[in-house]
């Protein structure tokens, strides 16, 4: 019945990227939670849920190297591309990535 | 047969290099003329810095001259701008009524620079960095003695027309939002490395800095003030700030239009007949500002005007800067991403740094400071997707090392290398001097070889190699020695080389350390960075910038983080005392925020439990308003000092052991040490304050005080040592201070007391604070830091720093949509 054909994101305009500092992360709230947005010492940005694969620590609020962030809980270091803790921890769960594009300076984040 | 009609608009660098490859391919197949804005011939526009700088002149940067046109038979038609294109009709109308037909068109409209809509923008001496004419402006300005020029937009461009200007004689400052210099190019090492050696070239730059007016007199630019108050005087004003396809005729016209003008791979147009080139175009959603995808999307065209089969398929992208004697070439992903990893090369001595970024096993991207000469191959293993597995070991040093070693394994490329190949650079130490050494000395260990050969007894690069040898040379007898423990895997250097460099090498920031220590990773991991940050801290007082994002958490919110997230606040109460009013301030501030755990901790305060992130400011902003301040109870630094009533109350309390510890506490809060310091002072030998297991405590005695450092009771259970016993309560003050000053400057970050202690050896302590002269020195030196640190960063953070840390970047995702 419904024939509307849908992008399958909905995008959000959340801000500009240098809303974010360089080495730092800003989260936004949503109905399923927070998500974090990241922004890496070389000025790319990454988004994930808030919670770390561990015991749901807020990774925004994490020391970010590199392209990793280390959770502030317990210092699991958590892969920002896709989510995935790495070193000793790999393969111990997941937190989901977020679609997140940068157009014009501005981050659009997805709804998928 | 009469030719076809082809016509270009635009007289640059693209639409003349399109005309070439037309004429390579088929010289007379078509009656050609080009119509351009500028009332000039064709000149090399990328060179236009050069000729800011003074090291070219015009004519060097001429491609095409008059003859050229003459020969070819190409009409010119310069200084006149198109205004209309006829698409029914296949007629272009220019300035002046001039209409000529066409058969094929190609629009090489290039592109604008972008002008900040600024107040005062359009003020005399405010100027872009595009064209010829604003070159003349620049160097008419520069002419001026002792004129000043700001330029906004550290980018490639806004750089050279900065260090052009410099060579003009000007005093140039770069204005860049960014805190990273070029970085869509570079990444933050590497931008440091750059901001380092343009100021040495006289090119100042101001960072993460957010242009707000720009400010004249009668007319003329006088200053640039900056959001955060600062008015930087310049008598021109330079925007390089980026560009913006110009698409206005082909938007007029009807075509179709994204950020440029769009086209397929054969550079058409929505309109067949019209192709479009260079910068005013959009390809597979990608504008181009550099010169080499022009050259590649002009081959593509050229081949499809005559009638050849040929696509362009996008560019991969390569920088170079072009200021003299600073070398930075970037290409493709150099910042890494997904699945990609780094390969980190810096040479301290030589200020070079190198990072090349591998996926799937080929190079994705490189960026090169201080040695870009390997820029080229890097760029051509990358483009021509080169499996680089059996070179990775010898790729981060050039082309000419791979080349020589391919093939042989690591230990054997060493074992191969000439007895007069250097392996130490630092002290000039060749392959034969150690082998030799290690043959006839019966050298059997890195340190060994240090001592005697001093080969990798400086910066420690060469580490690894001078490994190998001593391995190739007594092979299984060889035992790779361990070091002293490194910081982190991003380093070699332990602790104390890291804190001694920063002192001897006068290093006061992070890039720096990292550059002159050699990390082998571009920005650090949360094990280093936070100590890093400490040790500049402590090196530099009222100098080093604090750098909040390689703080934990706690540090950088001031506030204890919860298993949920939450935050737990702790204000001072100095010495343990509080009143009446204090503790109703804290009260009205459980009711107001509805915090759900009050709690008494065991450093004589009250902690208030599940504060959430973004009430934060707010619940400091009512205790500050109570005179309350942070209790610093989340810090790498002093927390409380635990006192008894002493001689106030006591019927046995020997001196004033509160006062001492509200004094103690009001003089030394706020200061960071290497890990967590927490003080007591017991009125007497009974010692109700539990001094003897603090990192320092005092004993009250009738005679005086008893010093006692090194207790803990956390992970390990340790009574203290007793340091020293001093007669008045000042001398007491003096000896605690210079204690923490001398553990400050010597501990290793996260090393408590007990354990600084046990390593340095108690009488090492003790002969520090009992030689009065010492005693002073570090005593001062923890006077003057104070004078930074006695700063509340709850009052600060109410008074709206760093707001960004405690709000949400965007509420518009809170609720579900309708």
């Amino acid at each position: 019945m419904n024939a509307l054909v849908k992008d399958p994101i909905a995008w959000t305009d959340v801000g500009a990227v240098t809303d974010i500092p360089l080495r730092g992360a800003r989260r936004v709230p949503t109905p399923s939670g927070d998500v974090a947005i990241f922004r890496t010492g070389d000025g790319r940005v990454f988004a994930l849920k808030d919670a770390c694969p561990h015991k749901g620590g807020p990774l925004s609020q994490g020391i970010i190297h590199g392209h990793a962030v280390t959770c502030p809980l317990h210092a699991w270091a958590i892969d920002l591309a896709n989510g995935e803790p790495m070193g000793a921890d790999r393969g111990k769960g997941c937190t989901p990535v977020i679609p997140l594009e940068v157009r014009d300076g501005r981050l659009l984040l997805g709804r998928a | 047969m009469t030719k076809e009609r082809l016509i270009i608009v635009g007289n640059g660098m693209a639409g003349c290099r399109a005309v070439q490859e037309v004429l390579k391919r088929d010289p007379d197949r078509y009656e050609i003329a080009i119509f351009g804005a500028e009332p000039r011939v064709n000149y090399d526009r990328i060179m236009l810095s050069p000729v800011l700088a003074g090291e070219k002149r015009f004519e060097d940067i001429v491609i095409n001259d008059e003859a050229w046109y003459r020969d070819n038979g190409i009409t010119l038609h310069a200084g006149r701008a198109v205004e209309a294109i006829d698409r029914e009709a296949r007629v272009v109308r220019a300035e002046g009524g001039l209409e000529l037909a066409y058969d094929r068109l190609i629009l090489a409209t290039g592109s604008d620079s972008i002008r900040l809509p600024l107040p005062g923008a359009d003020l005399k001496g405010v100027v872009t960095f595009r064209d010829l004419d604003d070159v003349d402006a620049m160097i008419a300005a520069a002419a001026k003695p002792g004129a000043r020029a700001v330029v906004i937009g550290g980018g490639l461009l806004g750089i050279e027309a900065a260090y052009g200007l410099v060579r003009r004689g000007m005093a140039a400052t770069v204005v860049h939002l960014v805190d990273v210099l070029m970085e869509r190019q570079l990444d933050a090492s590497a931008g440091f490395l750059l901001a380092s050696a343009l100021a040495e070239k006289g090119v100042d730059t101001e960072l993460g800095a957010v242009s707000e007016e720009i400010v004249g007199a009668e007319g003329h630019v006088a200053g640039l003030k900056l959001k955060d108050g600062r008015t930087l005087p310049c008598d021109l004003l330079v925007m390089a700030v980026g560009i913006r396809p110009n698409a206005a005729l082909a938007r007029a016209s009807g075509l179709e239009v994204g950020r440029g003008v769009v086209v397929d791979d054969r550079m058409r147009t929505s309109d067949p007949r019209i192709s479009a080139v260079g910068e005013c175009v959009e390809h597979r959603g990608q504008c181009y500002g550099l010169v080499a995808p022009i050259w590649e999307m002009c081959k593509a065209l050229g081949a499809d005007l005559t009638g050849a089969d040929a696509a362009y398929e996008g560019s991969v992208l390569s920088t170079r800067l072009k200021v003299s004697g600073v070398d930075v070439f970037s290409a493709g992903k150099f910042s890494g991403g997904e699945g990609c990893e780094d390969i980190v090369f810096r040479d301290a001595g030589r200020g070079v740094y190198k990072r090349v970024v591998l996926e799937n096993g080929r190079v994705a991207g490189a960026v090169l400071f201080g040695d870009a000469a390997d820029g080229a191959w890097y760029f051509d293993l990358m483009r021509q997707s080169v499996e680089v597995a059996d070179i990775r070991e010898t790729l981060i040093f050039g082309q000419s090392v791979t080349e020589g070693l391919r093939g042989l394994d690591p230990s054997a490329a060493v074992a191969a290398l000439a007895d007069d190949a250097e392996i130490c650079g630092c002290n000039g130490v060749c392959k034969g001097a150690i082998t030799g050494a290690i043959v006839s000395e019966g050298l059997k260990s890195l340190e060994e070889v240090r001592a005697v050969t001093k080969a990798s007894a400086s910066c420690g690069s060469c580490t690894p190699l001078v490994e190998k040898l001593l391995m190739a040379t007594l092979g299984d007898a060889f035992q790779a020695q361990i070091g002293p423990k490194p910081v982190c895997g991003c380093t070699h250097h332990g602790h104390e080389e890291t804190r001694r460099r920063i002192i001897a090498d006068g290093l006061k920031s992070m890039p720096a350390v990292m550059q002159a220590l050699e990390w082998t990773t571009p920005d650090g991991c949360a094990s280093c960075r936070p100590a890093l940050n400490y040790y500049l801290l402590c090196a530099w007082p009222g100098e080093y910038r604090d750098d909040k994002q390689s703080r934990f958490i706690n540090e950088r919110v001031h506030a204890n983080i919860q298993k949920d997230g939450t935050y737990s606040v702790v204000p001072r109460m100095w010495g343990g005392l509080t009143s009446a009013d204090e503790l109703r301030a804290i009260a009205d501030v459980v009711d107001k925020f509805q915090i759900p755990t009050v709690k008494v901790t065991g450093g004589q305060r009250i902690d208030l439990l599940g504060v959430k992130k973004d009430d934060l400011p707010a619940v400091w902003a009512d205790l500050n308003a109570a005179g309350m301040v942070s209790g610093h109870a989340y810090a790498k630094g002093l927390r409380t000092v635990k006192t008894c009533v002493g001689s106030d109350w006591c019927r046995f309390g020997t001196q004033d052991s509160t006062g001492l510890g509200v004094r103690l506490e009001k003089f030394m809060w706020g200061s960071w040490t290497p890990a967590k310091v927490k003080l007591a002072v017991s009125g007497c030998p009974r010692n109700c304050a539990e001094a003897t297991c603090k990192d320092i405590g005092v004993v009250c005695v009738d005679s005086g005080y008893e010093i006692h450092v090194g207790g803990a009771a956390g992970l390990h259970i340790q009574g203290t040592q007793l340091l020293t016993k001093v007669v008045t309560e000042e001398e007491a003050l003096w000896t605690i201070c210079a204690i923490t000053q001398a553990y400050r400057e010597q501990g290793w970050y996260l090393e408590r007391i007990y354990k600084w202690m046990a390593r340095v050896g108690l009488e090492s302590i003790k002969a520090q604070v009992e030689d009065p002269e010492t005693r002073r020195a570090l005593y001062d030196r923890f006077a003057y830091s104070q004078r930074f640190a006695r700063i509340d960063p709850w009052a600060e953070r109410v008074a709206g720093r760093h707001t960004e840390e405690f709000n949400p970047l965007s509420r518009r995702m809170e609720f579900a949509p309708a």
